[in-house]
């Protein structure tokens, strides 16, 4: 059992660490969502949700999975979990919220192949949380990977006015903003002691 | 080949479906279950190699180890099961006790750093470390590493327990680079100090948790009779 | 409609250059900015994303028939997360310190878009023997990619390949290309690289084209 502190778990995942700068985790919906804010305000709110319950189920699976001693079940078993939430997300957004669904569109069923989401799961089981600090460690990550994918969106609706190059236009230049706040958040390391 | 009409199309019937799945699910279970079992020996022999060399590393002398565990009552008992941070009490060529294996982590300055060290009975102090895991900045905080200052620290580290032996008599602690007066401080590494003050704080940790149990039970503990090495 | 004729050797070709996975679609992001921070960890990620690439392309080709047009995601998934599983033990046993380096990336080839995608999109549709070929074409196609931006990040940030010493002691390295930022600058010099060759195919057939028409007219 891991016995770091909430706190410190939740500025861990969402600034030192953060899953899209740090660990490289979501980067297909960052750099394809985050042209308009709006965007990208709405599939954080969804990838939060996912992340939410797929760690909460993480965490049950790997209970039942350590009970009957089947560690090689672990991915296919969480894989499987992700696109069932991701389906029933799509299935309750169209019932409570069509105008947010029709937004999404695509992406919403891209859900299930962000690595965030699964990332999340393994290194949650890795780290060997408790229940509580799962859904901690959930929020936190739901948290950084908003605030990644919103700051990129800004600086890109910026960047698409600007006279950029031809051929630095689009994802190259997405890429060196995107390393330049990488490095930003560099400077959060040593924030959690 | 031509795509097929989707108006045309007809519905799968349940037949098939159930026929799919439970067929794919056969196929990828007695795939997993083979490697599973196919592999499993020779992992089980890389993660006993690997151990093996880190502890020889740290502790010269041992021929076998037992890992240990501290039972509800604070008393050691041999493991149960391998442990996430393991320790080893370490025998010699003739059985002996020669010391004792203990790994421990705590947060460094970009994620959680992981070491491996001694600790000798005779001389109640900390005689050898390593770092298994560090994610630290290369050139910077991974000089914990390998800094030959650094890791002279790590040659006769004071440990010694308090009156009742229920704590470490001095907690160790590191100090800045150049600073060190007593035998249980660590002398840091400038422009490493959150990873060398972490490292600190993982063998004050870890040796606050095994070092009174050590020191009471080891010298009698018995190890269970397994084919050890 | 009639499908253009694609020869095998340019169902093998195309996922080198013109298909490039990582710099032409954008697939497959996550680990080859991950991994990548030395040219060996780099192969490694691109050898096991292969492997996978080719048995589940495999797989979904010889099962095509048989999976029902409902039900194929959940199956394409199922499919690759079992060979993901067994790469995944398989490095294990052939090296830990490996299996270490490339951490939880592994496991996460399951949700590399590239696999789905190829899966559904080729594997579904066409025979095995061609579904082999793409496999692999897609699959060095990503190697490649990858050990590009492998180099170059472990050149410029630890002064070494493959673990050998390039440069004098005096060489001061750019730390920054192998901490996560210098993933994000690595693929974009190429991305760069890649564009401006791609850049100038196109007017050079344009070019020719012109000329081309010139001539005729």
């Amino acid at each position: 059992m891991n016995d770091a502190g909430y706190w410190s778990i939740f500025l861990n995942a969402a600034l030192i660490n953060n899953f899209v700068l740090a660990y490289f985790l979501g980067i297909c919906p960052f750099f394809g969502v985050s042209s308009k804010i709006e965007t990208a305000i709405r599939m954080s709110g969804a990838v939060s949700f996912v992340m939410l319950v797929a760690s909460a189920c993480a965490f049950g699976i790997n209970l039942v999975l350590e009970a009957i001693n089947a560690p090689y079940l672990r991915i296919i078993s969480y894989i499987l979990v992700i696109s069932s939430t991701v389906q029933l997300v799509e299935m309750l957004m169209r019932k409570l919220s069509p105008p947010t669904f029709r937004a999404l569109g695509i992406f919403l069923p891209l859900i299930t192949t962000n690595c965030a989401i699964l990332g999340l799961a393994l290194f949650q089981t890795n780290k060997g949380y408790g229940f509580t600090q799962a859904i901690v460690y959930a929020l936190g990550a739901g948290a950084g990977f908003a605030l990644a994918l919103v700051l990129m969106a800004g600086v890109r609706e910026k960047l698409d006015l600007a006279d950029v190059p031809q051929l630095v236009k689009g994802t190259a230049a997405a890429l060196v903003v995107a390393g330049i706040l990488s490095m930003g958040f560099m400077g959060f390391a040593g924030l959690g002691r | 080949m031509n795509a097929p009409d989707p108006l045309q199309q007809k519905k799968t019937s349940t037949w098939e479906m159930y026929r799919a799945i439970v067929g794919i699910g056969a196929f990828c279970a007695l795939l997993i279950v083979s490697v599973y079992q196919g592999t499993a020996a020779r992992i089980a022999d890389n993660k006993a190699r690997f151990l093996n060399n880190a502890i020889a590393g740290v502790l010269p002398a041992v021929r076998s180890t037992v890992e240990v565990s501290l039972d509800k009552n604070g008393a050691l008992v041999a493991a149960a099961e391998p442990a996430n941070l393991p320790a080893f009490l370490g025998y010699g060529e003739d059985g002996e006790l020669v010391g004792a294996v203990i790994t421990a982590q705590a947060m460094g300055y970009a994620d959680n750093v992981t070491v491996l060290y001694s600790y000798s009975f005779d001389l109640q102090a900390i005689v050898g470390f390593m770092v298994l895991e560090t994610k630290e900045t290369p050139g910077l905080g991974d000089k914990v590493e390998t800094e030959p200052h650094f890791l002279a620290n790590f040659e006769a580290l004071d440990t010694r327990l308090n009156e009742d032996g229920t704590a470490l008599a001095n907690g160790i602690v590191t100090v800045k680079q150049g600073e060190k007066t007593e035998p249980w401080q660590v002398d840091g590494i400038t422009g490493a100090t959150i990873t060398s003050e972490a490292v600190g704080v993982i063998l004050n940790k870890g040796s606050s948790y095994w070092l009174p149990a050590f020191e009471r039970d080891a010298r009698s503990f018995e190890p269970p009779q397994s084919s050890e090495e | 409609m009639a499908l253009k004729q694609v020869s095998p050797t340019d169902e093998f070709i195309k996922g080198l250059w013109r298909d490039n996975p990582v710099f032409i679609h954008m697939l497959g992001l996550c680990p080859a900015l991950a991994v990548s921070n030395t040219a060996i960890n780099a192969l490694a990620m691109g050898a096991a994303t292969t492997f996978v690439l080719l048995m589940a392309g495999l797989s979904v080709s010889l099962l095509r028939s048989f999976i029902p047009r409902e039900a194929r995601i959940v199956s394409y998934i199922c499919i690759i997360a079992t060979f993901v599983t067994c790469v995944d033990y398989a490095i294990m046993a052939i090296s830990i310190e490996l299996h270490r380096a490339l951490g939880a990336f592994i496991a996460l080839i399951v949700v590399n878009c590239l696999i789905l995608g190829r899966s559904e999109a080729f594997a579904s549709k066409n025979n095995p023997g061609r579904a082999i070929l793409d496999g692999l074409g897609m699959g060095v196609g990503f190697t490649g990619a990858l050990f590009f931006i492998g180099v170059m990040r472990e050149v410029l940030g630890s002064g070494t390949l493959f673990g050998v010493e390039l440069f004098p002691d005096g060489f001061q390295t750019w730390t920054v290309m192998v901490l996560p930022s210098g993933g994000f600058f690595a693929m974009a010099i190429w991305l760069l690289v890649v564009n401006w060759i791609r850049q100038r195919q196109a007017d050079a057939e344009k070019q020719a084209a012109e000329q081309a028409g010139e001539t005729a007219s």
